[in-house]
C-alpha cells in the first residue's frame, strides 16, 4: 500500500462543511440530510408531507457546487473513467441498494453514524466492504 | 422566508463540502476504495470531519424544544437489524465501487456537465423505482 494524492486539509474542511449542513437541516426542520432518501421522496411526492424543503435542499446542493466551480475557476475537476455500460450498472445498483437499505453515504454513513445508530453503522460497514471488494476485483483481478 | 434561506444554505454547504473535499470526483473516491493500490485516505477524513461535527451538533440542536421552523426532531435511532438493511448496503457498495459515485456527489457533479452524470442519475432513479414493489411487499 502506498499513500497517494492524500489531501488531509481539504478533506477535513469539506467534511466539516457537510457536518454543518446536516446540523443546520436538523435545526431548521428536524430532517436528516440523507441524499438518497431525499431523491426517493422527490420521486414520490404524494407519499410525504411538506415536499418543498427537499427541492430547496437539492437546489442548494447544486448551487453550492456551482459556486465552488466559479470560485475555483476550474471548468472540470472530475474524472469519470467508468464506461457507459458501467455507469448504467453502477447507477442502477446504487439506486436499488440505497432504496432497500434506506440510506447511503450521507444518511447512514454521516448522519446515522453521528447519531450512534447501530443500523447505520452496520450499513456503512456493508457498503464499505463491497465497495473495497469491487474495486479490488475490477482493478487487480480482472 | 428565513426557513427557505436556511434549507437552501444547508444544501449549499453540503454541495460545497463535497466539492472542497473533492468527493465529487469519482477518481478520488475509487482511490480511497483501492486499499491495495495507490491509496488515498482522504475520504476517511471527510467522514471523520462530517461525523465529528454532526455528533457534537445534533445533541446540541436537540436541546431546543423543537426545530426552528416546524416538524419534529428525529426519533432516537432503533438498533434492530434486518436483512434488507444489510443486503441493500452490500448492493449499493458494489455500485459505488464500479463508478465511484454515491447519490450526493452524483448530483453535485452535474455542474461539470458530463453526460455520464446524467446517465448515472437516470439509472439510479430506475434502480430506486425497481426497489419499490420489494419495499411495499416487505413492509406490509
Amino acid at each position: 500500500m502506498n499513500i497517494y494524492n492524500f489531501t488531509p486539509a481539504s478533506a477535513l474542511l469539506g467534511g466539516i462543511l457537510i457536518g454543518l449542513s446536516a446540523v443546520l437541516l436538523v435545526a431548521t426542520n428536524g430532517k436528516i440530510a440523507g441524499i438518497s432518501g431525499i431523491v426517493r421522496e422527490v420521486l414520490n411526492p404524494s407519499a410525504v408531507k411538506n415536499i418543498d424543503w427537499r427541492f430547496l435542499f437539492l437546489m442548494g446542493l447544486i448551487g453550492g457546487s456551482l459556486f465552488y466551480r466559479w470560485l475555483s475557476g476550474i471548468e472540470n475537476s472530475i474524472s469519470l473513467e467508468a464506461s457507459w455500460f458501467a455507469i448504467i450498472v453502477g447507477g442502477a445498483l446504487t439506486g436499488f441498494g440505497t432504496a432497500i437499505s434506506g440510506g447511503c453515504t450521507s444518511g447512514h454513513g454521516v448522519c446515522g453514524v453521528a447519531r450512534r445508530s447501530l443500523r447505520s453503522f452496520a450499513a456503512t460497514m456493508g457498503f464499505m466492504f463491497t465497495g473495497v471488494t469491487t474495486v479490488f476485483v475490477l482493478r487487480h483481478m480482472l | 422566508m428565513t426557513r427557505i434561506i436556511l434549507v437552501v444554505s444547508s444544501g449549499a454547504l453540503f454541495g460545497l463540502g463535497l466539492c472542497v473535499s473533492q468527493m465529487v470526483d469519482p477518481a478520488k473516491v475509487l482511490a480511497f476504495l483501492d486499499l491495495t493500490g495507490d491509496w488515498d485516505p482522504s475520504l476517511a477524513l471527510v467522514m471523520l470531519g462530517a461525523v465529528g461535527v454532526a455528533a457534537v451538533g445534533f445533541p446540541l440542536v436537540m436541546t431546543l424544544p423543537k426545530p426552528l421552523f416546524g416538524g419534529t426532531f428525529p426519533a432516537p435511532s432503533v438498533s434492530q437489524m434486518d436483512g434488507k438493511l444489510i443486503f441493500g448496503a452490500l448492493i449499493f457498495g458494489i455500485g459505488w465501487g464500479v463508478v465511484g459515485f454515491c447519490p450526493g456527489p452524483a448530483i453535485a457533479s452535474l455542474v461539470y456537465g458530463s453526460p455520464k452524470s446524467w446517465l448515472f442519475l437516470a439509472s439510479m432513479v430506475g434502480g430506486m423505482l425497481a426497489a419499490r414493489p420489494l419495499l411495499q411487499r416487505t413492509s406490509s
